[in-house]
C-alpha cells in the first residue's frame, strides 16, 4: 500500500511511502482524494516520513490534494519530509498556503 | 578531463521507466563513493528530466529516451538525457519556475529543480527534432 489512511477525530492522516514520482501519484491523489470526499477531514495531515524518494511531483500532489481538501473547506499539513523533499517543497513556494511540521500530530 | 566510465541506454517513454532511469544512474554513480545526499540530487535531477520526456516529448506518438552518463577522474558525472520529440518553442520560457503547459497536478518546477539539484545544466532543443538535456555533478564522495 502506498499510502495508509487513518482517520482521528476531524483529522485523516495519509502516510505516504515507496517512491513518488508522476508514475506513481495518480495511485495516491486519487486514494487521497477517495478518503477527503468520503470522511470530508477539518485537517488533512500528509506524512512524508516513510518516502524513499521525491521529485517535484510531490509537489503537484500536495497542491492538487489542498485543492481538492479546500473545496470541502478543510486545510492540509505536511509532515516528514527529508531535506531534500523540503527544499523542493520550498522552491514552489507551497510553504503559503500549506504548513510545513515536523512530525504528524494533526489539528 | 580523462574520462574513465560510461554507459548508455535507450528506453521506451512510459513512466514505469523513470524510477528505472534514475536508479540505473546511481548505480553507475556509486563507483564514484558518492555521499546519500550527492546520490539523492542526481536521482532528482534524472527523474525530472526523464519525466520531461514522457509527459512532453511525445504527445500522440510512441517514443524513446536516450541515457548516456559518462563519469570523469575529477568525480565529474556527465548525464544526457536526449528524446526526438516535439521538442521545445521557447526554452526560456520553459525553464522559468512554474511555469507548465500542462494543468493538473503539475508544478511546472521540472527545470529549476534540475538546475537546482546539479552543478551545471544545458538544454538543448529543436521544435520537431527533439530535446537533450545535459546535467553535471561533481562527486566529490565520502572521502
Amino acid at each position: 500500500m502506498p499510502v495508509q489512511l487513518t482517520a482521528q477525530g476531524k483529522t485523516l492522516f495519509a502516510l505516504l511511502s515507496g517512491d513518488i514520482d508522476h508514475h506513481t501519484a495518480p495511485a495516491l491523489r486519487e486514494q487521497i482524494d477517495n478518503a477527503v470526499t468520503e470522511y470530508r477531514p477539518r485537517m488533512l495531515c500528509l506524512d512524508f516520513s516513510a518516502v524513499s524518494f521525491m521529485d517535484s511531483s510531490g509537489v503537484g500532489l500536495v497542491m492538487g490534494r489542498y485543492r481538492h481538501n479546500a473545496a470541502f473547506g478543510g486545510d492540509t499539513q505536511v509532515c516528514g519530509l527529508s531535506p531534500s523533499a523540503e527544499r523542493i517543497m520550498k522552491m514552489s513556494g507551497l510553504g503559503k498556503i500549506v504548513s510545513f511540521k515536523k512530525n504528524a500530530e494533526g489539528g | 578531463m580523462e574520462k574513465i566510465n560510461e554507459f548508455r541506454m535507450t528506453l521506451w517513454a512510459k513512466s514505469v521507466n523513470e524510477g528505472f532511469c534514475r536508479a540505473a544512474v546511481a548505480a553507475f554513480a556509486a563507483q564514484a563513493d558518492p555521499t546519500a545526499e550527492e546520490i539523492s540530487d542526481i536521482k532528482t535531477a534524472v527523474s525530472e528530466a526523464v519525466t520531461n520526456c514522457i509527459v512532453h516529448a511525445y504527445p500522440h506518438t510512441d517514443g524513446r529516451i536516450y541515457l548516456s552518463c559518462q563519469l570523469y577522474r575529477d568525480g565529474r558525472l556527465r548525464i544526457s538525457i536526449r528524446d526526438t520529440g516535439c521538442g521545445i518553442e521557447d526554452i526560456k520560457k520553459a525553464r522559468e519556475p512554474l511555469f507548465s503547459t500542462m494543468g493538473g497536478d503539475r508544478s511546472g518546477l521540472g527545470f529549476s529543480v534540475m538546475e537546482s539539484f546539479s552543478d551545471k545544466m544545458l538544454v538543448r532543443s529543436r521544435p520537431g527534432k527533439g530535446t537533450t538535456v545535459i546535467l553535471e555533478k561533481r562527486i566529490r564522495g565520502r572521502t
